[in-house]
């Protein structure tokens, strides 16, 4: 997997440091050393792939380096991503039973990438089965988290998995749009390599979305795994959303970590308050911007990121403007916006215009940030597929759909959580298709 | 303040508190004791005067244990390196600056009655409060005819012991080695042989560990290792069996300077309350430094005002007569275990240490209901595991769905994740409060059996009479 198309830029490096740092290797042992390796761990149950932490912990502390990572890859094949992105105060740690005595959980993430870096610097290889040991050919269309943990899971026990993604390089959102002191995306993408080593074929570049594209997968593959994601992020629906200086958060992460806006000067406005709007904001305020602020028509109590995340955006030098609602875009002079802003009130369940509080923010940059839509387009194409609210219908445990031969999992199933949990989607879907094949076989 | 001097210890050795360092590094030079001396220690054991030798590089291992350096502390180091004049010339000095601190003389030389009358009168004339024969040195000097190649041998522990008396004014303590089947075979022979007191223990045999790189046993010296002598706190327990069972032996027992991983004052008030009238430390202070004996002190003198003891005799020897024989214990005692549910942590260790390495009596039921009784069937610990892991667990990423995930219930702990003794499966072993990690979270409670008090061997000597 090449990283030609992500840029090796000493100012991305600096401005973008990692905000958590790895754990030291003695450092490690320490902290490995403070599990008190619970029975039946609540963290393990937390976690949506169930990676045996205490198993992998205390593998770690014993100098088991190699067994450790295999441990958490046997259950997450993104174990080395997701312990950099995972939302760990609401999984792991945050069900670590240390809480209960008034002690610091452990740090379950930092030690998960410990193992993972360390897996990486000995240049060992996953474990597979022998090509072939079952039959089964499968194309995951979508190239993001869920996709990935389908296809590896596919490829480790010895059937075969091809990967379509429609950018130049896989991942989806783990290489284009996770913050880049999280998780860098050369780091996606070297983990998307360790994939391709597993047999998993990639084709990048590649469009699925006309039904005679479906037809030749359909007759190419025994299975199809839906790994759609979301759709484009949700408009505004104001006046003056397509002036030039309005950019979308994703578009915005993915840009900056392309190399395609490396600066940022003056005043940014960005509109929302869920965890990829902070990941934009904080964004804004490192590549430059002087004044950011995060523009939410609801209270700060009703904002759905993550404590931590707000917490961080706070650190970062975000301001917040609650209970404020955006009504226009005007462009001005150089290249300046100004956006139209009016204090509401929630009033029996409604916004309610307070009146005389029109506000406008004089700013270089909107950028909205209210969520993604579901993605419909190629599902109409899909006969057989039930779509509700958005999302594709499947089966909880198998992800399996109204078409016997199409699986999905992911944001595209359940309206939109963590890589954690497409990596769990898929690798039930992936299970699920090896145990109908061997029916189908027998 | 409670008075914690040590008077007329095995007849005339006074210091102004228990605490001597052992014959060790850490007294390896008069410039070192009396830093310590400076530091609190109220007495100091030389480190072992006699021909000096020749040590090796290096010298020392160590037991980490789960991220805690130096559970147990190994070494091949020899007796003193330095000359005998040296050391008595300073020993003389340290004496005459610090008047009231024990300086002990821990000696070995050569087995015959000559070399041993002059050392022990050049060392009194240096003066030296006491006299510490090492009969306990497991490495190098064992291999020389000296150290515990005597004191395994008790004869030659009583000669020497007997050649000693016969020179010395200032009390004798023969050091004892553990490396012995019966350390009261060794303990008897030196009060046959006329010793004032005893120390004990010596170090034990020990290989530490082997590099798993060059597979090199530690000490690494060019590519071999020797055996050494193993101390720190992993060795206490032993240490506080072979002191209870020289002072509850009446052939054995004499005054006695306690040693075996004492690194604070609990440690101390242990051995003190088996019988000791002092204590020595050195791997503590070789981990620590000297100033550790500052809380040995002042903890040892808040210990004793809370308990209401004004001298060291008030409490010593409590403990000795509670150690007995098992046929003497109460077979009619029963104890179970209880767990606090507000204190529970739910990390279920007690649950897995019960099923497998106890008696299967903690289960995790208390949401299905109990059955308390002697015919129930629980699912076996790895059924439940696979059950947990075979759910579907999703990241909260709403705020209803956060707020869901971490309700608080009744207790701190969520009801099924809270184990339940069955008492009338549990047998009292403690292994569950041992492994608890919560302080004071699983309570062994004593219950009436209905019984009175039975030991084995009343009831086997019952059972005799019964056959008549």
């Amino acid at each position: 997997m090449s990283t030609a198309a992500l840029p090796d830029d000493e100012q991305l490096r600096a401005r973008f440091g990692e905000l958590k740092p790895p754990l030291s290797a003695q450092a490690a042992v320490i902290e490995a050393d403070r599990c008190l390796n619970c029975f039946d761990a609540p963290c393990t149950a937390a976690c949506p792939t169930h990676i045996d932490v205490p198993g992998f912990i205390k593998r770690i502390a014993s100098g088991n380096l190699r067994g450790s990572a295999i441990r958490i890859l046997d259950a997450n094949i993104l174990g080395a991503s997701c312990a950099r992105v995972c939302p760990v105060d609401v999984l792991c740690e945050g069900a670590c039973v240390m809480h209960r005595q008034n002690r610091k959980p452990i740090q379950i993430a930092l030690l998960q990438r410990h193992a993972m870096d360390a897996f990486w610097a000995s240049g060992e290889r996953v474990p597979v089965a022998a090509p072939g040991t079952h039959k089964q050919r499968v194309a995951c269309i979508g190239g993001g988290p869920a996709s990935l943990a389908c296809a590896a899971e596919l490829c480790r026990r010895g059937a075969h998995a091809t990967v379509i993604d429609r950018r130049e390089l896989p991942g989806g959102l783990n290489t284009y749009g996770v913050a880049e002191y999280k998780l860098r995306a050369a780091d996606s993408v070297r983990e998307i390599e360790m994939i391709r080593q597993l047999g998993v074929e990639f084709r990048c570049g590649v469009d699925v979305s006309s039904a005679t594209t479906l037809e030749a997968l359909e007759a190419e593959f025994d299975f199809i795994f839906l790994g759609l994601g979301l759709g484009a992020m949700q408009r505004l629906n104001i006046p003056g959303e397509d002036a030039a200086g309005v950019m979308n958060a994703l578009e915005l992460i993915a840009a900056y970590k392309t190399g395609h806006l490396r600066e940022l000067h003056g005043t940014v406005a960005v509109v929302g308050a869920g965890n990829t709007a902070i990941d934009a904001a904080n964004a804004a305020r490192r590549l430059g911007a002087e004044t950011v602020y995060m523009v939410y028509r609801r209270s700060e109590s009703e904002m759905s990121a993550f404590d931590f995340e707000y917490e961080h955006a706070k650190q970062e030098g975000v301001q917040f403007l609650w209970n404020r609602l955006p009504v226009a875009i005007r462009e001005e002079a150089h290249g300046r916006l100004k956006l139209d802003t009016v204090q509401v009130r929630q009033e029996k369940g409604k916004l309610e215009r307070i009146p005389e509080s029109e506000a406008e923010i004089v700013c270089d940059l909107v950028v909205p940030a209210i969520g993604q839509s579901p993605l419909t387009q190629l599902l109409q194409e899909l006969r057989g597929v039930a779509v509700s609210d958005g999302k594709i219908v499947a089966d909880r445990v198998t992800g399996q759909t109204g078409n016997p031969r199409y699986f999905a999992g992911g944001d595209c199933v359940n309206g939109g959580r963590e890589v954690v949990d497409a990596v769990a989607g898929g690798k039930r879907a992936a299970m699920a298709m090896l145990k109908s094949a061997e029916v189908a076989h027998a | 303040m409670p008075d914690i001097g040590v008077r007329n210890f095995a007849g005339s050795i006074n210091s102004p508190n228990p605490f001597w360092l052992a014959s060790a590094p850490p007294t390896n030079t008069g410039e070192m004791i009396m830093r310590a001396f400076d530091s609190g220690w109220g007495g100091a054991v030389w480190k072992t005067i006699g021909e000096p030798i020749t040590n090796v590089s290096s010298r020392y291992s160590a037991t980490d244990w789960n991220g805690q350096r130096i559970m147990g502390f190994n070494n091949i180091e020899l007796i003193s390196d330095r000359t005998i004049e040296q050391n008595l010339r300073e020993m003389a000095e340290v004496k005459k600056r610090y008047p009231k601190n024990a300086v002990i003389a821990s000696l070995m030389v050569a087995s015959n009655r000559e070399a041993w009358h002059e050392i022990v009168t050049r060392t009194e004339d240096a003066g030296a409060d006491g006299l510490e024969l090492n009969f306990g040195c497991p490495h190098g000097m064992s291999e020389r005819g000296m150290g515990s190649a005597v004191g395994q041998v008790p004869e030659y522990a009583e000669m020497i012991t007997a050649w000693v008396k016969e020179k010395a004014r200032t009390p004798v303590l023969v050091k004892l080695t553990p490396n012995i089947s019966d350390i009261r075979t060794v303990a008897r022979a030196a009060k046959r042989g006329g010793a004032d007191g005893l120390s004990a223990i010596n170090t034990i045999n020990s290989i530490t560990g082997i590099d798993l790189d060059t597979f090199v046993p530690r000490p690494n010296v060019d590519g071999k290792s020797s055996h050494g002598g193993y101390c720190g706190p992993a060795v206490k327990p032993i240490a506080l069996n072979m002191v209870q069972q020289i002072l509850a032996d009446a052939e054995s027992a004499l005054p006695l300077s306690g040693i075996g991983g004492i690194g604070n004052w609990r440690d101390a008030a242990e051995f003190l309350l088996l019988g000791c009238g002092t204590v020595q430390v050195c791997t503590a202070v070789m981990h620590f430094g000297y100033r550790i004996v500052e809380d040995m002190a002042e903890g040892l003198e808040n210990w004793m005002r809370e308990k209401g003891f004004k001298t060291l005799e008030d409490f010593r020897g409590l403990s000795l007569n509670r150690v007995t024989e098992w046929k003497h214990l109460n077979l009619n005692y029963k104890i179970v275990a209880r767990i606090n549910e507000q204190k529970c942590i739910g990390c279920d260790l007690c649950h897995i240490a019960c099923w497998d390495g106890a008696h299967q009596c903690i289960h995790l039921d208390r949401v299905t209901g109990p059955v308390d009784g002697h015919v129930e069937v629980h699912p076996i610990p790895g059924a439940k595991e696979a059950e947990s892991r075979a759910s579907i667990a999703e990241t909260p990423v709403t705020r209803k769905e956060r707020a869901a995930a971490f309700a608080e219930g009744p207790y701190p702990t969520p009801l099924e994740r809270i184990p339940r003794v069955d008492e009338t499966e549990c047998v009292g072993c403690n292994l569950c409060s041992l492994v608890c990690p919560v302080d004071r979270c699983i309570t062994m409670v004593q219950v009436d059996t209905g019984l009175k008090p039975e030991t084995w061997d009343e009831r086997t000597r019952g059972a005799a009479c019964g056959a008549e």
